[in-house]
């Protein structure tokens, strides 16, 4: 299936209709991101250990539509947490998805909680 | 007595400044601008100021509108919050209009009756939409382009549409930015867009037909439908819209329509209270921005100055400063007579740009057209008959020329003699046919939105210390509106701090304020061992995926540790250790030391390369690449090629890649010595090093020269009596000759040499810099080099030594190191909670083996 960017639609915390087992939160690298496969959708999960955050976006890079987001490295800029794209870094802030140097579109960002040992991440349906 | 005396100072010290009250009318961008301006200005507490809105939220960003559909976030596209008119002590009552101007009075009421007086009054009301007198307009389905009203109900009304077909329909009218703006949005809420348009070309005002055409049909290839030419007689349906009827049995069936068909002035007060008004609409104003009535100013698209409406954004925030200009005493700043209509924007994501006169007839000038439609390009540029005035242009497809043409046109620079080279570039290498964006004079307004000057630009770099663009942004406020000109405002910055004698500064990026070289000694004095200690003893805030690859190469260049250890602070090819191709596949690359391989190891990559089928191809660094392997795969293939005797090529790595040889004289008749055991010996002592960025090697058997060592970062060549070292060479866009470091030594002496050299890059080269740039910035260059390399004038070379045989005796496979860990294995899943592969991933066959397909 060829990834289509309107597969991935933003959703805010009070939208959560569904809360998805993603998995353990060992299988999440510290201060570093994996992959999800919910439905039809692939989502990047990231543990910003360092921040005490988790961060949930589109795996796609919008820029190419390749599905590689997760591999790529978080930081901050202006204490925006971001993440960049491990294809040609292009940079996306992980709290609004939008694209920090550059005029490509947002990516969707998704909200994610912790409970006990299990990450969630947050979806309208 | 006395206290009458200064009671009666008190009182009149107070009456000769009575604050004055400015009623701003509408709270738009331009509204809004005027706010803002008179906020910044220290005159700004003399006056009061009370805006009236009558949408429901506070002034928005109307540019952006059609990002609305992307994040449905009102507040992204907010100017400023509420809070920031109370903050100002500006009065915001949105929700409310003005509906009568009394001049005698100076009063004005609202729709709700309540009465206000002021001394200025600004009409910033702006425009509506154009609703063409078309039979049927009225119907359901029927909308304008407009508000963030107007969006969500077009949203609902695209909603009912798609709960009953799956494949809606809506049309445009009106082809013109605002029409195709609204067609990208359409098509976005999942309607099949038809823009329909009454000139015979989309963008009637500001393209020719040919570029016109152009971009038609990259927008057709997007899948958005153009009908142009076309008279709208009459809009089909009962009751709600069904489709339109051109006239003539031409019809085109629709499920909604969005009108974009142009703006009109919203003039009613103006003409209510009898302002002098325009034949077609618009309220009169001079170039002070005041109407026929001096305490009235109307500024933006309700203003008509010099006979015309102006639409785009720029000339109505001049207008606001003006007119705060005249209400704060400043009377010297008034209206330009010309205002420049230059536009560059990305529609769609496809870039339209025209500036000057964009098309012109033929005794005036000439044109230079260049059209590529294969790849939709067009560009155009007008030049006078003598060929050395800029007169205007129009570019679709690529504007990436736009801010320096423009600039060219606005200062009247004199054109090079091949002007053509302007739009299609030099021929010669790397040349720009226009200088710097230096060479502009300082009057150059390099911020239209803003009308920020290049004189600003520097200024603010070089006078008030503002050393990044984001700094110059902020105290400017250019690059702040569309964006456009922030490529140009980098150079200035760029190029400022050059005249300052700061090159730009070497910091690493915002978390740490060190040079590579300052951190590498940081990182070695105090022993500290890891990214997160680092930062935490050093540095600041969180990292970024500048400063975390650049500590992983410290760490490896001073523990040797592999790229596992702190896997998530590695470039994503070092994470995987291996290289991401186009689609998100790997590339394996094996070490196949000074390029010797033997029929058997070729036997065994051929069979691996085939059961995971791979693409293979022979590398330029005499060695094989196999290509497409899913991130799943690698620690298969890995395993069955350690099984075969093959260790990790580091070809992922800021890392010693290949040393290539020539066969020397084991075979050669020709050569003077084992050119392939040396290229061998040394590829495998230099194995794994982790270095500023990759690094080359080369061996040849004689002074012919067939491995090419002298293009290499270190090359030995056999001459008699010894070997040539040669240093600080590569290949790639900036090829440079390695220089001599010493001849006629002995092989030890040479590998010395170069474990010193090699090992004093590694400790003081800026990141991603290659062995020749570092040299040739090195000051006293390879006289200096051979100083501290052969006479050790720093005294540092049995520490060099040291550290290099240290790399040496440490080394290990990364790749065996992974497959025989669990916990790095686990890192090679493309999805952590499910077996399945990325279905994204997408193969096409050639020439007998596979390729990615292509990007769109």
């Amino acid at each position: 299936m060829i990834a289509n960017l309107s597969t991935y639609e933003s959703v805010t915390t009070e939208e959560v209709k569904v809360w998805f087992k993603a998995g353990p939160v060992h299988k999440f690298p510290k201060n570093g991101g994996a992959c999800i496969k919910y439905k039809d959708k692939q989502i990047a999960v990231f543990n910003f250990t360092r921040q005490g955050q988790w961060y949930a976006c589109q795996n796609l890079c919008p820029h190419k539509m390749e599905m590689v987001l997760s591999r790529g490295m978080i930081g901050e800029e202006d204490r925006q947490p971001k993440i960049a794209c491990p294809l040609h870094k292009s940079t996306f802030s992980l709290k609004t998805g939008e694209n920090l140097n550059g005029s490509l579109d947002a990516i969707a960002t998704y909200p994610v909680k912790v409970e006990g040992e299990t990450v969630y991440v947050g979806f309208m349906e | 007595m006395l206290y009458t005396y200064l009671y009666v100072i008190l009182l009149s010290s107070l009456k000769s400044k009575p604050m004055k009250t400015i009623i701003v009318v509408g709270n738009g961008m331009v509204g809004y601008k005027f706010c803002e301006k008179l906020a910044a200005r220290k005159e700004s507490e003399n006056f009061k100021v009370i805006v009236f809105g009558e949408e429901p939220r506070a002034a928005y960003d109307r540019v952006h509108l059609s990002e609305f559909f992307g994040n449905r976030d009102a507040k992204a596209l907010e100017l400023a919050p509420m809070d920031w008119y109370a903050e100002n002590k500006i009065e915001l009552i949105v929700n409310e209009r003005i509906t009568d101007i009394h001049r005698k009075t100076k009063t004005v009421t609202t729709g709700s009756d309540k009465t206000y007086t002021y001394d200025y009054l600004v009409l910033a009301t702006g425009s509506s939409p154009f609703v063409p007198p078309i039979n049927g307009v009225e119907k359901e389905g029927v909308f304008v382009y407009r508000t963030i009203e107007d969006l969500e109900a077009m949203l609902d009304y695209a909603e009912k549409i798609k709960s009953k077909k799956t494949k809606g329909r809506a049309a445009i009218l009106g082809g013109g930015l605002l029409g195709l703006e609204a067609g990208k949005a359409v098509m976005d809420m999942g309607l099949e867009p038809h823009v329909v348009e009454y000139a015979p070309k989309l963008m009637p005002r500001q393209l020719d037909s040919r570029s016109s055409n152009v971009l038609q049909l990259t927008l057709e290839n997007m899948g958005i439908n153009v009908h142009s030419g076309k008279a709208t007689n009459r809009i089909l349906g009962n009751g709600a819209i069904t489709g339109m009827d051109f006239g003539e049995d031409d019809t085109l069936e629709v499920d909604m329509l969005v009108i974009s068909a142009g703006i009109r002035p919203r003039d009613e007060l103006g003409r209510t209270c009898n302002l002098e008004m325009g034949v077609r609409g618009g309220i009169v104003v001079n170039d002070r921005m005041q109407t026929s009535d001096p305490s009235i100013f109307a500024i933006g698209e309700v203003a008509l100055y010099n006979q015309m409406i102006y639409g785009l954004v720029a000339p109505g925030y001049e207008m606001a400063e003006v007119a705060v200009n005249q209400i704060v005493e400043s009377y010297e700043v008034i209206m330009r007579a010309e205002i420049d209509m230059s536009t560059k924007l990305k529609l769609i994501g496809v870039d339209v740009a025209s500036f000057g006169i964009p098309y012109m007839p033929a005794d005036k000038g000439l044109s230079i057209i260049y059209e590529n439609k294969t790849k939709g390009l067009y560009k155009r540029i007008n030049v006078s008959h003598d060929g050395k005035t800029l007169l205007g242009g129009i570019m679709v497809g690529d504007a990436a020329d736009y801010s320096i043409l423009h600039q060219m046109y606005l200062n009247n620079i004199p054109l090079p003699d091949n002007a053509e080279e302007l739009i299609v570039g030099a021929r010669g290498e790397g040349g720009s046919a226009f200088g710097s964006a230096m060479d502009l004079p300082d009057t150059a307004v390099i911020c239209s939105c803003e009308a920020v000057t290049k004189g600003a630009v520097c200024c603010s770099v070089i006078d008030d210390g503002n050393e990044t663009v984001k700094a110059v942004a902020k105290a400017t406020k250019a690059t702040t509106g569309c964006g456009g000109c922030k490529p140009m405002v980098a150079d200035l910055v760029k190029e400022s701090l050059k005249t300052l004698g700061k090159t730009v500064k070497e910091n690493i990026c915002e978390h740490f304020d060190y040079s590579r070289q300052e951190l590498f000694d940081i990182v070695k004095l105090r022993g500290i061992e890891d990214y997160d200690q680092l930062l935490d003893e050093v540095g600041k805030g969180h990292g970024c995926e500048v400063c975390k690859p650049l500590a992983a190469s410290i760490f490896a260049s001073i523990y040797n540790e592999t790229a596992n250890r702190q896997e998530t602070i590695q470039d994503s090819n070092d994470r995987y250790l291996a290289n991401i191709q186009r689609n998100g596949t790997y590339s394996v690359v094996p070490r196949v030391a000074g390029g010797e391989i033997s029929p058997k190891q070729l036997m065994a990559m051929g069979r691996i390369a085939k059961k995971y089928d791979l693409y293979t191809k022979i590398t330029g660094g005499q060695r094989i690449d196999m290509f497409g392997a899913k991130l799943h795969e690698l620690p298969l293939i890995w395993e069955e090629l350690i099984a075969e005797g093959f260790e990790t090529g580091q070809a992922y790595g800021k890392s010693l890649r290949t040393v290539k040889s020539c066969v020397g004289s084991t075979w050669c008749r020709y050569g003077m010595d084992e050119s392939v055991s040396f290229a061998i010996e040394i590829e495998n002592r230099y194995k794994g090093i982790r270095s500023p960025h990759k690094f080359k090697g080369g061996v040849s058997g004689c002074i012919r020269e067939c491995a090419e060592a002298r293009g290499k970062d270190f090359g030995f060549i056999a001459v008699e009596g010894g070997w040539n070292v040669y240093v600080g060479g590569n290949g790639g866009a900036n090829p440079r000759h390695a220089e001599l470091l010493a001849e006629k030594v002995d092989k030890k002496t040479a590998i010395t040499y170069v474990d010193r050299f090699m090992m004093f890059y590694i400790k003081t080269a800026p990141p991603l810099t290659r062995t020749a740039a570092w040299l040739e910035k090195l000051e006293g260059g390879i006289t200096y080099l051979k100083n501290v390399v052969i006479n050790d004038s720093l005294g540092i070379a049995k520490e060099l030594d040291a550290d290099m045989q240290k790399f040496v005796d440490t080394y290990k496979c990364e790749w065996k190191e992974a497959v025989e860990t669990p916990e790095i294995r686990e890192r090679y899943t493309h999805f952590i909670n499910s077996d399945e592969t990325d279905d994204n991933i997408e193969f096409v066959s050639l020439r007998e083996q596979k390729m990615p397909k292509e990007w769109a």
